[in-house]
């Protein structure tokens, strides 16, 4: 028997300027299922999601959810709060959340009555303590939200969206920060509730959890419906053709044999922010021609030890040696003149500056090279030559070298901040979860330059948490936990997921 | 209506606002002539005759634009960096005290070597008055907006104490005010029998300089990526404190210019009341600028032009002169709710037609 009807886009378009971001597309979605929306980066998934919100009032079609009486109600366009009240929750892949407020509170943010006299807080405390027995997801009730790691972010962004009334969920992504262990605990428990008739939109690039996860699949390219299939029927590489339009050719790591040291830490200690895990002894060396991924689920100290990296911060205990010298002062212009490349976490907080151009941005890291400056005064023409090199080099895409680096979108500007990085032939890479949001053309794209730096000589230290990649990409591997580092010689997934999650194996 | 976020800023839109808002702020100021019962007509078109109907007219709205420049540009390069100098009015005395520290007689030269000092001291004095603010904030993160707002007052009465005491002027008849300015370190006069004076052309070049090391200087880049994104400049290697300690130094400098051109340039002597509340007016001409220096010449000739004119209106028709501080805080307003539609497009009707 079909089931009922939940949701349905009806003919959804919407234009941005020249482009068509989403064209004619129609989906629908039954009670208890959940539905997987696969598309490369721009294919249109993000502003479709945003019209079903009400963010972005469509050019033509409308959104129908059911009445609860077996019809269908058409929501109004460019009304959040009906999209809300109509019980259609979102977890956003860039997170919403008050970071200045703590986590019972951002769960409660927007549920509560704007004007009460009191609040019940230990009703609230209690609710949400129960969803996160009945979700499995945990995360510390009192801690400010600003003092969470992306991972626990991410989970806090998942009950935020269960605490509702909701029937209908998407989920943007939402395993990017989750070790194995976790995310199959995650879709264990999503499972549960889409049995007792929660409907789920599933936006995600990595195909084995969509195969595991979904009842269908559609796929989106340039704003195009171009395929729907359940997914007993799918198969792997006509879904990937499908996306991209062509065969995907994913990085091979060939074998090299590792040169001198160039980085190594001895038991180093630095004091986590707020309640992140900072470093606790931890210990490493790295050589030349050789890629050292470190996995781990995000806040058990990758930041401390990018920190480092980058420059921002010296150890509280222990020594870092670069190059064969003692790193002691916190400078990042210093390690930059010491030629290490940093790729970070967050590359819109601290990679680019979005109120300035891409030119601009380009050349953010070497404002004192003479081939950019002459006497304190830029050199316009240079940059704009350097801006039109790189951007062709490294297939950076969007309105131009002058335009605004906030009108990239998310692959064009790490694609820019490896340009600046990587250019520069750096002896010692810094890749802190690059390829995180990337779709599969740009994550393999920066798969390939890491193992380019690498046969060129360099060390590159690879932070992530898609365990995917650092198989493919390391060289040898290290698991974080609670700040510390394990090397680990196995390769297989169960294995490093139970050190991930500080269990010893 | 709906309001969405535009994708993209048009330049032109950019530009558009600050006219219409100047242009809006004035229309609006009918309403309060209306209740003052004057005929609005006759308003305006005296308003007029108080900027263009005269060329004394004229070079008194240049001569009231000089310290405007001064200060707009000093705030225009502070928010630039986002570094809120609220201080500019004391830094404008700290400047105007110095100049009449040495220029009064502590030391006597030719013109030559008085006028470059005497500014040199304003600059200094002023540029330091915006150090203490800008440190506290680097070191301790004290909000530079309480402190250097604050300082304005404690600076003010420093001043009044100074004039009463060592700064006195003996031949004063008791008058709280300093010794005059001697003539070798005056600025020179540009036309005779008017107000006018080179502290205008100090201005502009300033105003030029500032322009031409904002948009071309790597000092410039620094504090442009500063003041959009410190924690990505302090990542690529900027030094976001020493950089916020020098756009201190320059604001501050640039605030006490304003208090030299004045004292040297138009009064000759100081007292406790040179300035009208020139440093605050400073930031209403950086933000109808958009914070773009030589557009900081633009509406400080707007803003000069609506006290000017507002000023000659009052005269003749007996209303209010506070009708032009009234305009001058029209037109902030009006500058920033026309930065919100140059950020977001207003629509009207439901988007979808199905």
């Amino acid at each position: 028997m079909e089931k009922e009807i939940v949701l349905a886009l009806r003919g959804l378009t919407k234009r941005f300027g020249p482009v068509t971001a989403a064209d004619d597309i129609n989906l629908t979605l039954h009670r208890g299922e959940v539905l997987a929306l696969l598309g490369e980066n721009g294919a249109g998934k993000t502003t479709l999601m945003n019209m079903l919100f009400g963010h972005y009032t469509p050019d033509a079609g409308h959104v129908e959810v059911s009445d609860f009486k077996g019809g269908m109600l058409r929501l109004p366009p460019g009304h959040p709060q009906a999209a809300i009240d109509a019980g259609i929750g979102m977890v956003h892949q860039h997170f919403t959340l008050a970071e200045n407020l703590n986590v019972v509170d951002n769960i409660l943010l927007g549920a509560e009555p704007l004007f009460a006299f009191r609040r019940d807080q230990k009703a609230a405390r209690e609710k949400v303590r129960k969803l996160m027995e009945d979700t499995g997801l945990h995360v510390p009730m009192g801690a400010r939200v600003g003092e969470l790691s992306v991972g626990e972010r991410q989970r806090v962004e998942i009950l935020k969206a269960l605490f509702r009334e909701t029937r209908i969920l998407v989920l943007d992504e939402p395993t990017a920060v989750l070790t194995p262990q976790e995310a199959d605990g995650l879709f264990a428990a999503l499972s549960a509730i889409v049995k007792r008739g929660l409907s789920v939109i599933f936006i995600s690039h990595k195909m084995r959890e969509v195969l595991s996860f979904s009842d269908r699949i559609a796929v989106l390219r340039h704003g195009v419906k171009v395929g729907e299939m359940a997914t007993e029927d799918a198969d792997r590489a006509a879904i990937a053709r499908m996306m991209v339009g062509a065969e995907t050719v994913q990085p091979e790591r060939d074998s090299l044999v590792p040169g001198a040291p160039i980085l190594a830490f001895e038991d180093v200690h630095l004091r986590g922010e707020g309640a992140r895990a900072g470093l606790k002894g931890a210990s490493f060396t790295l050589h030349e021609g050789e890629i050292l991924g470190i996995a781990g689920v995000s806040g058990n100290g990758q930041t401390a030890l990018a920190q480092i990296i980058s420059g921002l911060a010296v150890p509280e205990r222990g020594a870092v040696i670069l190059n064969g010298t003692p790193v002691t002062a916190a400078s990042p212009a210093a390690m930059i003149a010491a030629g290490v490349g940093r790729i970070p976490e967050d590359r819109h907080h601290d990679g680019v500056i979005s109120a300035m151009s891409v030119a601009e941005n380009m050349v953010l890291e070497r404002l004192d090279d003479p081939e950019i400056q002459n006497r304190g005064f830029l050199n316009k023409p240079a940059m704009k030559a350097n801006a039109e090199r790189l951007s062709r080099e490294y297939d950076v895409r969007g309105p131009g070298i002058s335009a605004r680096a906030t009108l990239l979108s998310g692959g064009n500007i790490q694609k820019l901040i490896l340009a600046r990085v990587l250019d520069r032939a750096p002896k010692l890479i810094l890749a802190n979860q690059p390829t995180r949001g990337l779709d599969f053309g740009a994550a393999g794209e920066v798969g390939r330059r890491l193992l380019a730096a690498r046969r060129e000589g360099a060390g590159v230290i690879l932070i992530s948490e898609d365990l995917d990649e650092i198989l493919q990409l390391a060289d040898r591997i290290l698991v974080m936990h609670s700040g510390q580092l394990i090397e680990t010689d196995s390769r297989d997934r169960a294995a490093i997921g139970l050190l991930m999650a500080g269990q010893a194996a | 209506m709906q309001i969405e976020p535009r994708q993209s800023q048009n330049p032109l839109i950019g530009l558009l606002i600050p006219v219409a808002s100047a242009l809006v702020a004035l229309a609006l100021a009918a309403i309060p002539l209306a209740f003052a019962g004057a005929d609005i007509g006759a308003a305006y078109q005296q308003m007029w005759q108080g900027v263009f109907g005269s060329r004394f007219a004229f070079t008194e709205m240049l001569t009231r634009a000089t310290p405007l420049i001064f200060t707009g540009l000093a705030a225009a390069i502070a928010f630039q960096a986002r570094l809120w100098n609220i201080g500019a009015e004391g830094q404008l005395y700290l400047g105007a005290l110095a100049a009449v520290w040495v220029g009064t007689g502590m030391i006597d030269g030719p013109q030559v070597l008085m006028i470059p000092l005497v500014i040199f001291a304003g600059a200094v004095a002023g540029g330091l008055g915006m150090v203490g603010p800008a440190y506290l904030r680097t070191r301790f993160g004290a909000d530079e907006v309480v402190t250097s707002l604050l300082l304005n007052f404690i600076i003010l009465i420093f001043v009044q104490m100074m004039l009463e005491g060592p700064f006195k002027d003996p031949m004063g008849l008791g008058w709280p005010q300093s010794e005059p300015i001697l003539d070798s370190a005056a600025l020179p006069k540009l036309i005779e029998k008017t107000r006018i004076h080179s502290g205008l052309i100090l201005a502009l070049v300033c105003a030029v300089v500032a322009q031409v090391m904002l948009t071309r200087s790597t000092w410039g880049f620094r504090v442009r990526a500063v003041g959009a994104n410190p924690a990505a400049a302090r990542h690529a290697g900027i030094n976001v404190n020493r950089t916020l300690m020098g756009v201190a130094m320059i604001s501050g400098a640039l605030a006490g210019l304003a208090g030299v051109s004045e004292v040297a340039g138009l009064k000759g002597y100081l007292t406790a009341d040179l300035s009208p509340g020139f440093g605050y007016t400073g930031i209403v001409v950086a933000m109808l600028a958009g914070l773009s220096p030589v557009g900081v010449v633009i509406s400080a000739l707007f803003i000069a032009s609506v006290f000017v004119g507002a000023d000659s209106m009052s005269r003749a028709m007996g209303v209010s002169s506070y009708l032009a501080d009234l305009t001058v805080a029209l037109s902030l307003i009006c500058v920033i709710v026309g930065g919100f539609f140059g950020r977001f497009r207003i629509r009207f009707g439901q988007g979808a037609a199905a």
